[in-house]
């Protein structure tokens, strides 16, 4: 009888798996932890996609917006090259390091530019600076064939691609990088291709999206951000999660618990047995937002610079755990996968259906 | 008495980790402690020997899955799908479980300590002298028993995270059509499925509770007494054919 450990064979199960760790004191978190935390979780994924997002990756860059690129043809980098210096001011720009191994075959080139506004911006305008950044984001990913952004944020890395969890790990050499939110993804794709820029997690500024399941309201939520001047490119449905919480709480600035509420909305029938306050304000949301309500499974983790949201669909129909001890909380697809990174939890729960489970920073975490 | 081995599970691959058990089984062993378990999936899975396992560590999802015989004792929470579809035995978790536990169980036993998660017990089953148990110390998360179609479910709502909370999730028995779910303190009207109805205890009722609840007081080492002194009702499907009509006529 043949055991390994990794299993190109015999393949019968899966269901995406995804982890976080955050540090609530702001301390940094090595790479390698995420990275042992999702390998745990290995089959649930079946080796067609894996990333991890690092805040606080680059923190001699952490005011310059960090552009992460893909290029699927070398050819594409001349055109990004020449847009990212026309409407910003390239600060540094450097290939992102990798290594080659066996097990990730072909892949494509992958640069990270360090930008800033043009100085004919107003620097304390922020809508505008990031609207800027988003534009550009939705500029390259439309226009320039062969080339896809993987993020965008400020002092933000996101490194994935078509592999395991490990091996998407070693080729990016994750245990170079630390920060104080970790986010981790193994991809079982089911109904759109394993590529490249299909892997997690999907990102736009600093919002970081990891997500197990499927959107069934793909097709309602692609069209609403559109009408905003997103565009959804990556050929997966949750790239339209990352354009929705921006959307929803930097432009219409909801809270992260109300935005939580319009992605996952209380049903109609528990809606009419709350107190009138209650009532008249998910009544509202949810008439306000009803195009980017999600329909279908699932359980996300969603990244800010800030800290972390986990969140699942109203019924539960894909699990999510957290656990914490002191001030470093995880939240993942497993309960093992939190106890590989603490052994021993203060305390291990499992949210309920659709309640949003929001971790940030302490006061004074913040440099 | 049999014979004992203790097998360190820490990075062991669940493939290896369970031919080890198998391999343990064909040396006759009866007695297998396994340390540092922590995500191995499929644990003892089909097994039908007569033997006893104890799990130190978070075993992974589908513990005892298609198992008929073994008793396996978790000495920590489980994960999701604890007891899939298991025939025999018995599965007792002394902490919380996930969500699917019980999943088309058909016979033996699933004892569980703290809360459970969600669509536990549903596609339950019972058969002449084969009437699957789970009890839950805690409280259960929506869908418990749904599409329940014999066997026994008991929610106690005492040793849980949160014990105040209503005793059982939304859509308690939602297209239930047999077996019963015995709940301490009361069942939640505004809670059930369609097709279950809320009903007292009969005497028949407390024996058969009285039974189920001093086996799980003593794996668990729990006051039986206490756990039975509070007013019981059970939930039973109102047709134990609700969609007759729609196949036959």
């Amino acid at each position: 009888m043949g055991i390994k450990s990794s299993t190109p064979y015999g393949k019968d199960f899966g269901g995406c798996g995804l982890a976080g760790i955050i540090d609530r004191s702001g301390k940094s978190v090595a790479g390698n932890m995420i990275v042992s935390s999702l390998t745990s979780m290995k089959d649930r994924g079946n080796g067609l996609g894996s990333g991890y997002a690092v805040y606080g990756a680059y923190p001699e860059f952490k005011d310059n917006f960090g552009v992460h690129v893909m290029y699927n043809d070398a050819g594409a980098r001349e055109p990004v090259e020449q847009l990212l210096k026309t409407k910003l001011k390239l600060v540094h720009a450097e290939p992102v390091p990798v290594k080659k191994i066996h097990a990730i075959a072909d892949p494509p080139e992958f640069w990270r530019y360090f930008v800033d506004p043009p100085d004919s911006m107003d620097k304390t305008d922020e809508d505008a600076i990031d609207d800027l950044i988003v534009n550009i984001v939705m500029d390259i990913n439309e226009r320039i064939d062969n080339a896809y952004v993987v993020s965008s944020g400020k002092n933000l890395g996101v490194f994935k691609g078509v592999g395991h969890p490990d091996a998407i790990a070693e080729f990016f050499k994750m245990q170079d990088y630390s920060g104080y939110l970790l986010l981790g993804h193994t991809r079982f794709p089911t109904n759109t291709p394993g590529w490249w820029g299909g892997a997690h997690p999907f990102t736009i500024l600093d919002w970081s999206i990891v997500h197990n399941g499927e959107i069934s309201s793909y097709g309602t939520n692609k069209r609403y951000v559109e009408m905003f001047g997103y565009k959804c490119t990556l050929l997966t449905d949750t790239e339209v999660v990352a354009y929705l919480l921006d959307l929803l709480i930097r432009k219409k600035g909801l809270s992260l618990a109300a935005a939580a509420s319009v992605l996952a909305p209380p049903f109609w029938k528990d809606i009419e047995d709350m107190d009138p306050h209650k009532k008249d304000y998910y009544t509202a949301l949810r008439v306000s937002y009803a195009n980017a309500s999600l329909n279908g499974p699932f359980a996300i983790l969603m990244g800010f610079d800030n800290g972390i949201l986990g969140l699942n669909d109203r019924i539960k129909l894909r699990p999510l755990i957290v656990g914490k001890k002191g001030d470093i909380v995880a939240i993942a697809s497993e309960e093992s996968a939190i106890r590989e990174v603490i052994p021993e939890p203060d305390d291990v729960w499992a949210p309920k259906a659709g309640e949003p489970i929001i971790v940030t920073l302490k006061e004074d975490a913040k440099q | 008495m049999g014979n004992s081995i203790k097998i360190d599970a820490q990075g062991v691959y669940y493939k290896l980790l369970n031919q080890k058990i198998h391999d343990a089984l064909g040396n006759g062993e009866t007695d297998i402690e396994l340390t540092r378990v922590n995500g191995q999936r499929y644990i003892a899975d089909g097994l039908k020997n007569d033997i006893r396992i104890t799990i130190n560590g978070v075993p992974g999802n589908d513990l005892g899955i298609f198992m008929n015989g073994p008793v396996i004792t978790v000495n920590n929470n489980a994960q999701d799908a604890v007891g899939n579809t298991m025939n025999g035995g018995k599965i007792v978790v002394k902490g919380m479980a996930g969500d699917v536990c019980g999943y088309g169980m058909r016979g033996g036993k699933l004892f569980i300590l703290k809360d459970a998660g969600y669509r536990v017990g549903i596609h339950m089953k019972g058969y002449k002298d084969l009437n699957p148990v789970i009890v839950i110390g805690g409280n259960a998360g929506d869908f418990l028993a749904e599409y329940m179609a014999g066997g026994v479910i008991v929610v106690l709502r005492m040793f849980g995270r949160k014990n105040g909370e209503s005793v059982t999730g939304d859509y308690l028995g939602a297209g239930m059509h047999g077996g019963t779910v015995y709940i301490r303190g009361g069942a939640d009207r505004k809670r059930l499925g369609k097709g279950v109805d809320v009903a007292g205890i009969t005497d028949a009722d407390r024996g058969l509770l009285k039974g189920i609840i001093k086996e799980y007081a003593d794996d668990l080492g729990l006051d039986a007494d206490s756990i039975l002194s509070e007013r019981f009702e059970k939930l039973v499907p109102l047709s134990t054919r609700p969609y007759a009509k729609l196949y036959t006529y």
